[in-house]
């Protein structure tokens, strides 16, 4: 182990963990001076090509309340066949199928590169992956015509046995049966009538409670899938019907008039899709897929009414508390949600329209099932064509990447608890002894559903340290948390993966140095933006802001090194130096600052914020800037208005956003055309170097980023602008002379200001 | 009060104490507060007409004459000698000797003195004889209001009882030939005001010269009293049957359409009645006094015209609107909903999907027959094609909605399975032009049958079925009419769920009433929106057991629409009629949106209507459609008195959208004369269009009294009709002669039939949904239909003349003019029956089976073999004029004499004792002359 970088990188490699802290501070107050929380992200499924999945069940721990599964940590007498918990300390019988070990025939889940390892489960039945689409038609024709050319694609990357299912909605809601010959059959909902799910199981003839007490029971199996097979088929038997039925997809017929928006029933719609998934496949994976080009404007779930002339909700109607229908379509969605959540079904919303489409109300659909949240202006556009066809791409062993119906459970040691969790995750409410009682994020349980999950998903995991004050570091002085997480694959196997991992405890007064040199930045900057965010979500922006300024300041005044009352001695060392950086920009991100975003844009990047992984995560705190120039290769540079500079070209990638821009004089170059003249070729490989990098992130990005191509002066310039330190502005323009970069006009504060603000308030003994 | 009885005078006032008679009772249909106490054992007669009618009849001259001393008639009224019908002769020689038994009783109305008497004085011992013969035989429900006096009857004599002979009463068939001898095939010119009509059965050319045809307007009167004190004490029902769609017969020039452009109709500014040849034009042209409120009107610039010498325009006969009685108007945007110009109408056919329907081939059946039937919807002029939209929906709990829009490949079902608020769940595709559409729909129809083959849902609703087609027109924003094809109670959960409520134990109570009743309130409301916007739902039920005819009945009858019923339906016996039924009913001549108004002239007023409509108000009658067959009877009362010299003028206008999708609005104009004679009024009585209103106020009643007191008064405001007349028109005569007035003189037997029929008498057999299915046929039924309806007619089939294209001869409706050596048919609208006498003429058998003898003949068929003998074609051909002009497919039944289906066919012999009850022909006579007797003494 030469540095802890390197160690984080392994772990992380290996087990999809990276924690706040590697080595941990022994007590309960330690920890709490500690600033930043000991907290982990996890991307559960993180993919593992070298890591095949053993055929068999792991071994359990005994006691009841412990449940941990046998892994590399636990001390195992060979000779006894004994094995003891290495949280609990019980001491447990191998069972039978393990006679045959020894030290050196050790089954897998005991050696120590497979702290983290996949078993397939054999019981149960499997149950095929379920796609229910849930098409708005309130969409312009050639914007239908995409989305229906893309669904008839997707048909094509589902595998053969998976069920589909097709409602449509506009005024009406419209359930497509897909089983008839001859004649295409629907069940039609009005779009304003809210109904219970025993409604519209009743209504759609999926709840015969009568027919099978009285049939004889050898019938009884084959009415149920008869009965729920009418809505949800084998894409191979209707592959042919659905692609005709897609095909025959008109616009909403009912007629709007000038200055109304289209009536749209999204709330019924995704109430009905939940409600038959609820009645017919209750526990078995299934993605409901809604495509909305607009905001929803009647009944249950309405956010906006129909006359044009009173626009959608914005931030400011919000704070002024005059968003009429917010509260009522949030709760109404929120209730979708949880039963979605509770079914085990996750819910994708694509949502293409150049105004807002009320992700505002809708997110808690995707953030608390697991599903995705695709925005963009169109169908009609790559964006959204591409982001769709990325959910359908497969892993290294030809497999979806998406699991579903995932619980995760989290077993400490005894000096640990757990305090909550922030990600695409809903509670199950399993108390414990091993919870906390403080809660950060999602808390008061060891267990969470995560409906849908892919190899990218994360939470950010938060622990508290109980271990007393007095208490002596822990026996065996590491302390180690297991995460198990069972899902269902998408070849529709039963899995668990389990990763045990261990850190050292070390005494925070004697030990701080090694606890210092152990801080993960990086994981600590998003484990923190993560707490803030979710904050942000019930709180007042400044509300946050302050919060997440005074921890930047304790941290500071507690790992700085200075002489009090002097700024200019102030240092902090490289493990910490990062830090403050990543909340400067932070503070100026659209995840906590909603300032010329829409409700619906705020929502879209929280969404994707609290479950990317610990690196797309810090790209969306602090996005990269490369530059190109003929003087050297392609060098990433400072996110600074200075590195703005004419003959530059400048590529950005904010996660959401690449943006590709061309300094003053590589733009006149190329209106010049030089690029097209042989003698500058090389001018022409200078254009193109950034757009194939550009191509390169775009591959790998879900969801697609915005790809903008401009130029200094251009009006799309702003999303470079609005991002980078103003460490020039017009206030101090001509302090720093005028070759050096370009001004930004605002009066936001830049790093630097803000650094010495930090400093001069760390150092100070006032706070 | 009198609310909606037949009664709209208020009669305290009138009664005068001291008479005799009973204290003034007010019998009114409509106020059951009245009605418990009617049936008194005191005579009370509970006037139909006027309380206290005896207060109207001064005590009879004394010494009663006998015969024909006709001199005092003649005078008081010329050329209209009453007939006298002396009671059943004791004697029996009197009768025989003015009637030789083989003729026909009676002398044309042509030849002088036209008296028939009926020998005798109907005394004491016959009124015993009465009383003896069925009075106790027939048991409570057939005996008749009030009974008796226990005077009288006790009075009885030795002699044994005595029937009148029944060729010495009037009779139908008589007054029938005689009036088509007379009238038939000629022209009748309307030229006159007040001049009475031929017969219903008459067929004669109508020429139109100012006054409605009788096919469009028929009055129980034309002649109406002067003063409203005259009215009350003939108790004759002052109204008119409306049947502004009847279609004239090819040989009568159709309506006229008038155009004025933009300036629309020219109306009475006072009273807004359309110009007709009722105004009449002053001041050289320039103002116009209206006919109906006298007020003086400026004639609009743009109408015109100079007077030529007689004050008459000079464009009298180049104006419809001032030379005719019926004649049409284009209406402008004024009078059009919204006044946005009405889009054509559409057709929606729901069918009835039930497991029941799909085993029985029944739905089969529909989807086979629309492919074809499509093809004939109806077009206005020679538009083609049909502008008329289509729709379709099956149901069983569930509604299923069917897109058939021209460009797809097939057709889309969509389910609603929300019954409990039903609504449309597609606009484009759903109501679509049939040529465009033809081969998604025909591809459509064709997979129905199929698609529910292996539904097991028993169960259906009904109301939310109704509900959905409006729904559905109002959203296409379109009149339209409805075809359900139901065949269960609904008893699905969804509004208008209904449940059995059949219960014989009511029969003869005073709770009968609510078997009228429509069980819930849902379908009232449902059909006052069905006819806000304009849509008419035609029912065609095919019941298996009790499916409360009562209430799924109401949509159809207040929408406009007609019900058919087939119990019991079988596929290889009845669908044929069923299909006939629908053919008739998609092409039939119909008017949409409609509004009716009826305009009278100063002095009275219409009060009341019967019939399929829907009031919002007193004076405008909406309704969602009316078709060729409906008629609506109007009452009217005076307000004041009526002048003799300006007659009593009548203007019907109907406001509608054509199946074209034009509004229009349709006129017709009636003039009636006034009368300070009671010979007048009667010698002007019309007894169809009587018993048309009588059978339709009666049948109205039955929702709210007792049927038992609804007899009685039908039977007292008979008497007091007859006891009135011979009060005041006829010369005095005995006390026991019965004396009728020519125009009346078969009332008795219509009215005696009226009394039998089922829904006036409960029988524990007859099922409670065939009654309201009647009651409800009856209520929009016109004039020819009523009349044959009953009394039924009766043609010796064994007597056709192969070689004459001309109906036989019809007989009375009675067993004793059958032979047992004949072949008859009876129709009456709704059925008909082949009766064939256990001796019937083998060659005739031979002729019309193809059979050799009366034991081969199957009696299941309800059609008759296509033999090609002289006597199968010609009874084909008889049978096909019968129909042809009946609203109704008749079923055929074959009955054998002596057979046991042979009582469904006695029953319609109407002269006749009832088999379960009703007096015959002759003991109602009997009955009507006491209840005279004690109204005059």
């Amino acid at each position: 182990m030469a540095t802890y970088l390197e160690f984080i990188q392994q772990n992380e490699e290996r087990d999809g963990v990276r924690f706040s802290w590697n080595v941990w501070p022994s007590s309960r107050l330690e920890a709490t001076r500690m600033v930043v929380p000991l907290a982990c992200l996890l991307t559960p499924l993180k993919e593992r090509p070298d890591l095949p999945p053993v055929q068999y069940e792991p071994v359990l721990c005994s006691r009841p309340t412990c449940k941990a599964v046998l892994n590399p940590l636990c001390q195992v007498d060979y000779r006894a066949k004994l094995w003891a918990c290495n949280f609990c300390f019980q001491r447990n019988q191998f069972p039978p199928a393990y006679a045959g070990i020894s030290e050196v025939n050790q089954p897998a889940e005991l050696m120590p590169q497979f702290s983290t390892i996949e078993y397939v489960i054999q019981r149960g039945a499997q149950s095929p992956l379920i796609f229910l689409y849930v098409v708005d038609t309130c969409l312009e024709e050639d914007d239908l015509q995409a989305l229906k050319e893309s669904l008839q694609m997707s048909l094509s990357l589902l595998p053969p046995d998976a069920l589909v299912g097709l409602i449509t909605f506009g005024r009406m809601v419209q359930v497509h049966e897909l089983s008839c010959e001859g004649i295409s059959k629907s069940y039609v909902f009005r779009g304003t009538k809210d109904l219970t799910a025993k409604q519209i199981q009743d209504m759609l003839g999926l709840s015969k409670p009568a027919m099978p007490v009285q049939q004889a029971r050898p019938a009884q199996p084959q009415e149920h899938p008869f009965v729920s097979s009418r809505f949800l088929q084998p894409i191979q038997k209707i592959d042919m019907n659905l692609t005709d039925l897609l095909g025959e997809l008109q616009r909403d017929p009912w007629p709007v008039t000038q200055g109304k928006r289209p009536l749209r029933s999204t709330g019924v719609a995704l109430s009905i899709a939940v409600g038959l998934l609820e009645g017919t496949f209750p526990n078995t994976g299934a993605r409901i897929m809604l495509f909305t080009g607009g905001p929803p404007t009647q009944g249950p779930g309405m956010v906006v009414g129909d006359e044009l002339k009173i626009p959608i909700r914005s931030w400011h109607d919000i704070e002024k508390d005059n968003a009429r229908f917010m509260k009522k379509a949030t709760k109404h969605y929120e209730m979708l949600a949880n039963r979605t959540a509770a079914n085990g079904h996750c819910i994708d919303i694509y949502a293409c329209a150049l105004d807002q489409t009320g992700l505002l109300e809708m997110k808690c659909c995707t953030n608390l099932t697991g599903g995705h949240m695709v925005m963009g202006d169109s169908f009609n556009t790559s964006l959204f064509k591409q982001t769709f066809q990325r959910i359908f791409s497969k892993d290294f062993n030809g497999d979806f990447r998406m699991a579903f119906g995932a619980t995760l459970e989290v077993k400490t040691s005894r000096e640990l608890k757990i305090a909550g969790a922030i990600g695409p995750c809903v509670s199950l409410n399993v108390k414990g002894p091993c919870v906390s009682e403080n809660e950060l994020g999602v808390g008061g349980t060891s267990q969470w559903k995560i409906c849908g999950l892919d190899p990218t998903s994360t939470l950010g995991i938060y622990f508290e340290v109980v271990n007393q004050h007095n208490a002596p570091i822990p026996q065996g002085g590491r302390g180690a948390i297991q995460f198990v997480t069972q899902y269902q694959h998408s070849s529709t196997q039963k899995r668990i993966r389990v990763t045990t991992i261990a850190r050292n405890w070390a005494d925070a007064q004697s030990q701080l140095r090694h606890i210092e040199a152990a801080f993960d930045q990086e994981a600590a900057a998003v484990l923190m933006a993560r707490l803030g965010v979710f904050r942000a979500e019930s709180e007042e922006g400044p509300d946050v802001l302050r919060w997440l300024d005074r921890q930047l300041i304790r941290l500071c005044q507690k790992f700085g090194q200075y002489n009090k009352e002097d700024p200019i001695s102030f240092r902090l060392s490289d493990s910490f130096s990062l830090y403050p950086q990543f909340m400067f920009h932070l503070r100026r991100s659209p995840f906590l600052q909603v300032f010329n975003n829409s409700p619906d844009e705020s929502s879209y990047y929280r969404h994707h914020f609290a479950r990317q992984d610990l690196t797309q995560s810090l790209i969306m705190i602090q996005p990269i800037l490369y530059s190109y120039s003929f003087h050297g290769p392609p060098e990433p540079v400072l996110l600074d208005s200075s590195s703005i500079l004419a003959d530059r070209i400048l590529l950005m990638d904010t996660f959401f956003q690449i943006v590709i821009y061309l300094g003053e004089t590589i733009a006149q170059w190329q209106k010049a055309r030089y690029q097209d003249m042989p003698e500058y070729e090389n001018f022409k490989h200078l254009l193109q170097a950034p757009l194939d990098d550009a191509q390169e992130i775009l591959q790998a990005r879900f969801p697609m980023p915005r790809y903008i191509n401009t130029e200094h002066g251009g009006s799309q310039a702003r999303f470079l602008l609005s991002k980078v330190n103003p460490s020039q502005t017009h206030n101090n323009l001509y302090a720093w002379g005028q070759e050096t970069g370009a001004p930004i006009l605002t009066d936001d504060v830049s790093l630097q200001v803000f650094m010495d603000h930090l400093k001069k308030l760390a150092v100070s003994s006032a706070c | 009060m009198s609310q909606q009885g037949y009664v709209a005078t208020p009669p305290y006032s009138q009664s005068q104490p001291g008479i005799g008679l009973s204290p003034p009772h007010h019998g009114h249909y409509g106020d059951p507060s009245h009605a418990t106490s009617l049936p008194g054992v005191m005579k009370s007669p509970g006037p139909l007409g006027v309380a206290a009618p005896g207060a109207m009849l001064p005590p009879l001259p004394p010494g009663p004459q006998q015969f024909g001393q006709n001199g005092a008639h003649a005078s008081s009224a010329p050329g209209l000698p009453p007939h006298r019908f002396a009671g059943p002769a004791p004697v029996r020689s009197v009768a025989s000797a003015y009637q030789p038994s083989a003729q026909p009783s009676y002398p044309s109305p042509m030849s002088t003195p036209p008296v028939v008497q009926l020998g005798g004085q109907l005394g004491a011992m016959q009124l015993d004889s009465h009383a003896a013969g069925y009075g106790p035989q027939m048991g409570a429900p057939a005996s008749y209001p009030g009974g008796l006096p226990a005077g009288p009857a006790r009075m009885a004599g030795p002699q044994p009882p005595k029937q009148l002979d029944p060729d010495a009463v009037p009779s139908p068939i008589q007054v029938i030939e005689s009036d088509r001898a007379a009238r038939g095939g000629q022209v009748y010119v309307t030229n006159t005001r007040g001049q009475v009509p031929p017969l219903v059965t008459t067929d004669c050319v109508v020429q139109d010269q100012g006054h409605a045809s009788p096919r469009y307007i028929r009055c129980t009167t034309y002649c109406f009293p002067s003063s409203s004190d005259l009215a009350k004490q003939a108790q004759v029902p002052l109204a008119a049957v409306l049947q502004p769609f009847a279609t004239p017969p090819a040989d009568e020039t159709p309506l006229y359409l008038v155009n004025h452009g933009e300036n629309g109709p020219v109306r009475c500014n006072r009273c807004k009645a359309y110009m007709c040849p009722f105004m009449q034009f002053i001041e050289g042209g320039r103002r116009y006094q209206c006919g109906f409120c006298n007020c003086v009107n400026d004639v609009p610039a743009f109408y015109f015209q100079h007077l030529d010498h007689l004050g008459r325009r000079l464009d009298h006969y180049e104006k419809p609107e001032l030379s005719l009685g019926s004649y049409e108007y284009v209406a402008t945007l004024d009078y059009c909903r919204r006044s946005k110009p009405p889009s054509p109408p559409a057709f929606i056919f729901m069918i009835n999907v039930s497991y029941s329907n799909i085993k029985s081939g029944l739905v089969k059946l529909i989807c086979e027959e629309l492919k074809t039937v499509l093809e004939w919807l109806p077009r206005e002029g020679q538009e083609e094609p049909s502008a008329v939209r289509v729709g379709f929906i099956t149901y069983h709990t569930v509604l299923h909605f069917f897109n058939v829009k021209s460009n797809l490949a097939q057709p889309q079902m969509m389910v609603v399975t929300d019954v409990g608020e039903v609504f449309v769940p597609l606009l484009d595709g759903f109501l679509v032009n049939y040529q465009e559409s033809q081969s998604v729909i025909h591809n459509l129809l064709d997979q129905i049958p199929g698609m529910f083959a292996d539904s097991s849902e028993s169960e259906a609703v009904f109301a939310p079925v109704v509900q959905a087609g409006m729904e559905a027109l109002k959203a296409a924003d379109c009149p339209g009419k409805l075809f359900i094809f139901h065949s269960s109670l609904p008893t699905a959960e969804a509004p208008g769920k209904l449940k059995n409520r059949d219960d014989k134990r009511l029969l003869n109570t005073d709770k009968e009433k609510v078997l009228f009743q429509p069980q819930t309130s849902v379908y009232e409301s449902l059909a006052k929106d069905c006819v806000a916007h304009g849509c008419s739902v035609t029912l065609f039920l095919f019941p298996s057991q009790y499916v409360d005819v009562a209430s799924l009945g109401l949509v159809p009858l207040l929408t406009g629409g007609t019900l058919y019923k087939y119990s019991n339906f079988q596929m290889h016996v009845d669908s044929q009629q069923f299909l006939r039924d629908l053919r008739g009913d998609i092409e039939k001549k119909i008017g949409f949106d409609a509004i009716m108004r009826v305009r009278t002239s100063t002095g009275f007023r219409a009060t009341d209507f019967f019939g399929g409509v829907f009031m919002n108000n007193t004076t405008d009658v909406e309704m969602a459609a009316l078709d060729c067959d409906k008629a609506v009877t109007v009452e009217f009362k005076h307000d004041d008195r009526l002048s003799e010299d300006s007659g009593a003028l009548i203007q019907c206008a109907v406001l509608y959208t054509t199946v074209g999708g034009q509004r229009r609005l349709r006129i017709h104009n009636l003039g009636l004369s006034c009368s300070s004679q009671l010979a007048d009024l009667y010698k002007s009585c019309e007894t169809d269009a009587l018993v048309n209103f009588f059978a339709k106020s009666a049948f109205k009643a039955v929702l709210h009294q007792p049927v038992k007191v609804i007899r009685e008064i039908l039977v007292n405001q008979t008497a007091h009709m007859l006891a009135c007349y011979r009060k005041n028109c006829a010369s005095p005569s005995a006390a026991s002669q019965l004396i009728l007035p020519d125009s009346m003189k078969i009332l008795p037997v219509y009215m005696n039939s009226l009394l039998k029929s089922c829904v006036l008498l409960s029988r524990p057999d007859t099922p409670t949904d065939e009654r309201a299915f009647q009651r409800q046929l009856v209520m929009t039924m016109g004039v020819a239909d009523s009349q044959l309806f009953f009394y039924p007619q009766l043609l010796p089939i064994h007597t056709l003349d192969v070689k004459s294209t001309a109906l036989p001869a019809a007989v009375r409706c009675s067993e004793s003019r059958l032979s047992e050596g004949g072949v008859f048919l009876l129709a009456n609208g709704l059925n008909m029956f082949l009766w064939l006498g256990v001796s019937s003429p083998p060659e005739l058998i031979q002729g019309i089976f193809n059979v050799p003898s009366l034991a081969h003949v199957n009696t299941d068929m309800t059609q008759l073999p296509a033999v090609g003998s002289p006597h199968s074609q010609q009874l084909r051909t008889v049978m096909g004029i019968i129909q042809r002009k009946r609203p109704y497919s008749m079923k055929l039944t074959i009955v054998k004499q002596r057979e046991q289906p042979e009582a469904a066919f006695r029953q319609l012999l109407v002269e006749d004792r009832g088999l379960h009850g009703g007096s015959s022909y002759v003991d109602f006579l009997c009955c009507v002359h006491k209840e005279i007797c004690q109204l005059l003494s």
